[in-house]
C-alpha cells in the first residue's frame, strides 16, 4: 500500500516538472491562440544555453538563471515580433507550419553544435538529497523545490492577468484584438511580451528538467506533448488547471512505470485521450 | 449574354502529353534501369503520395494533421503482421495495409476531432505515438527493435524489386489520379467550399463532419498504403522510425514549398526534397535546417507555396479542377473544344 503512495507522491513531484513546461505554452495559447510546435525544442535549447553558461561561468544553473531567463526573454520577444506575428491570422496552417520549422531547425542545429550525447546540469549534491515521511516514503528537496516553484508560477500569472495592467491588456488583445488596438493597446507589443514572458518561464523549466535528468537534441518533442497534454487535461484558459493537468500526468506516468517500465509515458497519453473523451473542455476549463 | 464553362487549359493539354511518354518510360524501367534507381523512385513515390494525401486532407479539407506518421506506421506493421503471421501474399497486403490503416482511423477520429485546428494538430500527434508505443511493448512484433519481413524470402530479388516498383508507381498515379477526380467531382466543391469557411459551406447544406471524416479516412487509407510499400521496399521495419514524426515533417515541408491547395504542389515539392537531399547529402542534417528554413520562408513570403505564385503569375493548370466562365469565347474559334456551352 505504501508502494502505491509513494508512486503517487513521485507522481505529483513530477507533474510539477511538467506544470512548468506546460504554463509558459498555457500562456500563449491563452493570449494568442497560438500553438507552439517548438516549445519543447525551446525548453531544450535553454538547457543547453544553461549548460553553456555553466560551463564558461562556472556558476551554479540555478545562478546560471540569471543570465538565461532575460536571454530566453529576449529570444522570444525577438522571435515573437520578428517572425510569429506575421503567421498570425484566421488561417491556421502558417504558425503550425512556421514553427514546426523552427522545432526542426533547433533540433538539427543543436544535433550539428553538441552531437547528439545526452548532457546533464549539476547541482553538488542537493538534488538527490531527500527527507523521509516514514512508511518507507522518501521525498526528494530538489523535486519539491521544483513543485513549489510550479505552484509560485502559476499563482504569479494568476495574479498577472488578474491584478495588473499587463495581464489586462493580454485579455483584452485575447478577446478581441481589434477593439483592444482601438482602445490603445498595441497588439504586435503585447503578443512579444508573451512570448517573452513565456520563453522566460521556459528558462527556468530547462534548467530544473537539465538537473533533474539528462537531455539531447531530440528530447524536445516529448516535452511539447507534455507540456499540451498538460494543458488540454488542466482546461485552457486557467494557469491553476495547466498546474492540476501537469500534476494529473505525472501521476497516471508514475503508475504506468510502476506496473511496467515500457509503459510509463503511453499512459500519460492514455489519460490524455481519456480526458478528451469524458471531458473534452478538460477538468478545470475557464473561458477567459 | 452567352458564356461558356471551361475546365481545360492548354497547360493541361500539354501536360498529357508530356505526361503519357513519361509514364511509359517509367512503367518500362525494371528492363532497362537499375535496381537502385527503382530504390529510390520507391521512397520518391512514396513520399509523393504521402504529400498528395496530406495536401488533400489540410490543403483541401483543413484538417491540418501533424500525426499522419500514425497511419504510415500501422499500414507497415499490416504487411508484416499479414504477410509474415497471417501467410497472405506481400504484396497483396499493400492494398489491405491502406484497408487496415482507414479501418484503425475511424475510432482514432472521433477521439481527435474532439480538438479543433491547432489542437487537432498535436492531438493527432499524440495519437500517432500511442500506436507507436503500443507496438513498441509488443514483443511478437520484435518490440522496439522491430523485425525483418521473412514473407519475401521466396521470392527473388528482381522479381520483388520490380513488382515493389510497379505498386509505388501505381500508388503515385493513383494518388495524383484520384485526388484530381475527387476534386472535380460535387465532393471536391464541397472539400473547398469547407476549406474557405466552414460556416458558409454548412449553410449550403454541407455536411462538414460527415466531409471531413471521409477525406480523414480516405488520407489514412493512402498513408498505410506509402508505409506498406516503404517498409516492402526496405523488407525491415521498427516502430522509432515507421511511426516517427519527420515522416510528417517531409511530408508538410514538400506540401508548403511546392504549393498546398494544388495538385502540382506537392510533385514539385518532392523533386525539390529529393534534389535538396541529394546535393546536401555530405553535410549531415543541414539538409534539414535548410529545408525548414526554405518552408518558413515559403509559408511566410509566398503562402500559396512556389506552384501556386507561379499559378497566380503565368495562369498555369496542369490539372484544371476548377470551372472559369469565359464571356469573349463564343465568338472565338471552335467552342465546340469546350467542355460545356450555355447561353
Amino acid at each position: 500500500m505504501s508502494g502505491w503512495l509513494d508512486t503517487l507522491i513521485q507522481g505529483v513531484l513530477l507533474g510539477g516538472l511538467y506544470a512548468l513546461f506546460a504554463i509558459g505554452l498555457s500562456l500563449i495559447f491563452g493570449v494568442m491562440r497560438l500553438v507552439n510546435i517548438a516549445h519543447g525544442d525551446l525548453i531544450v535549447l535553454a538547457a543547453y544555453l544553461a549548460l553553456v553558461v555553466v560551463d564558461t561561468t562556472g556558476l551554479s544553473p540555478l545562478a546560471a538563471l540569471a543570465i538565461c531567463v532575460p536571454a530566453m526573454f529576449l529570444l522570444g520577444y525577438a522571435l515573437q515580433r520578428g517572425l510569429l506575428n506575421f503567421t498570425l491570422g484566421g488561417d491556421i496552417l502558417p504558425p503550425l507550419l512556421v514553427t514546426f520549422g523552427l522545432s526542426i531547425i533547433i533540433q538539427n542545429a543543436l544535433l550539428q553544435g553538441f552531437s547528439a550525447d545526452p548532457r546533464a546540469l549539476r547541482l553538488g549534491g542537493f538534488e538527490t538529497g531527500s527527507f523521509h515521511l516514514g512508511a518507507g516514503i522518501a521525498v526528494g528537496y530538489f523535486p519539491l523545490l521544483v513543485l513549489g516553484v510550479a505552484v509560485a508560477l502559476a499563482f504569479a500569472l494568476e495574479m498577472l492577468f488578474a491584478r495588473i495592467p499587463l495581464g489586462r491588456a493580454f485579455r483584452a488583445t485575447s478577446d478581441d484584438p481589434e477593439a483592444a488596438q482601438l482602445m490603445g493597446v498595441n497588439d504586435r507589443h503585447v503578443y512579444g511580451l508573451a512570448m517573452g514572458i513565456a520563453l522566460s518561464i521556459v528558462a527556468v523549466a530547462a534548467v530544473f528538467y537539465g538537473i533533474r535528468t539528462t537531455f539531447a537534441p531530440t528530447d524536445g518533442p516529448d516535452r511539447l506533448l507534455f507540456a499540451f497534454e498538460a494543458v488540454i487535461i488542466g482546461g485552457l484558459g486557467s494557469f491553476w488547471g495547466t498546474l492540476a493537468g501537469g500534476i494529473v500526468l505525472g501521476v497516471a506516468q508514475a503508475v504506468g512505470f510502476r506496473l511496467d517500465p515500457g509503459w510509463g509515458v503511453l499512459t500519460g497519453h492514455l489519460a490524455f485521450l481519456a480526458v478528451l473523451l469524458f471531458r473534452p473542455t478538460g477538468l478545470f476549463p475557464r473561458t477567459r | 449574354m452567352p458564356f461558356l464553362v471551361q475546365r481545360a487549359t492548354r497547360a493541361s493539354r500539354v501536360g498529357a502529353a508530356v505526361a503519357i511518354p513519361l509514364l511509359v518510360a517509367l512503367v518500362t524501367l525494371p528492363w532497362w534501369g537499375e535496381s537502385s534507381w527503382m530504390r529510390t523512385f520507391v521512397e520518391f513515390a512514396c513520399l509523393l503520395t504521402l504529400a498528395q494525401m496530406w495536401n488533400l486532407l489540410a490543403g483541401y479539407g483543413g484538417v491540418v494533421s501533424i500525426g499522419q506518421q500514425a497511419f504510415l506506421g500501422l499500414g507497415a506493421y499490416a504487411l508484416f503482421v499479414l504477410a509474415d503471421h497471417a501467410g497472405v501474399n506481400p504484396f497483396l497486403c499493400v492494398p489491405l495495409a491502406g484497408l487496415i490503416a482507414a479501418l484503425i482511423a475511424l475510432p482514432t477520429s472521433k477521439v481527435v476531432f474532439r480538438l479543433r485546428g491547432g489542437y487537432f494538430a498535436v492531438g493527432s500527434w499524440v495519437v500517432a505515438e500511442v500506436y507507436r508505443l503500443l507496438i513498441a511493448n509488443a514483443s511478437f512484433l520484435g518490440g522496439g527493435s522491430g523485425k525483418s519481413l521473412a514473407a519475401v524470402r521466396p521470392f527473388s530479388k528482381a522479381l520483388r524489386e520490380s513488382v515493389t516498383f510497379w505498386m509505388a508507381l501505381a500508388a503515385a498515379v493513383s494518388a495524383i489520379g484520384l485526388t484530381y477526380l475527387l476534386l472535380r467531382s460535387r465532393h471536391g466543391l464541397a472539400l473547398t467550399a469547407i476549406r474557405d469557411s466552414e460556416r458558409a459551406a454548412a449553410s449550403q447544406g454541407i455536411d462538414v463532419d460527415a466531409t471531413k471524416l471521409w477525406v480523414y479516412l480516405v488520407s489514412a487509407g493512402g498513408c498505410g498504403v506509402a508505409g506498406a510499400l516503404y517498409y516492402l521496399n526496405t523488407v525491415r521495419v521498427s516502430p522509432d522510425a515507421a511511426f516517427n514524426v519527420g515522416w510528417t515533417a517531409y511530408v508538410i515541408f514538400i506540401v508548403v514549398i511546392g504549393g498546398i491547395g494544388t495538385i502540382e504542389g506537392p510533385i514539385l515539392g518532392t523533386l525539390i526534397f529529393f534534389l535538396l537531399r541529394e546535393t546536401l547529402a555530405d553535410y549531415g542534417s543541414v539538409y534539414l535546417i535548410v529545408l525548414g528554413a526554405v518552408a518558413v520562408l515559403v509559408m511566410v513570403k509566398f503562402p500559396r507555396g512556389l506552384w501556386g505564385y507561379a499559378q497566380q503569375r503565368f495562369d498555369l493548370r496542369y490539372f484544371p479542377v476548377q470551372r472559369r466562365v469565359r464571356l469573349d469565347a463564343i465568338a472565338g474559334d471552335a467552342p465546340c473544344k469546350f467542355d460545356q456551352v450555355n447561353t
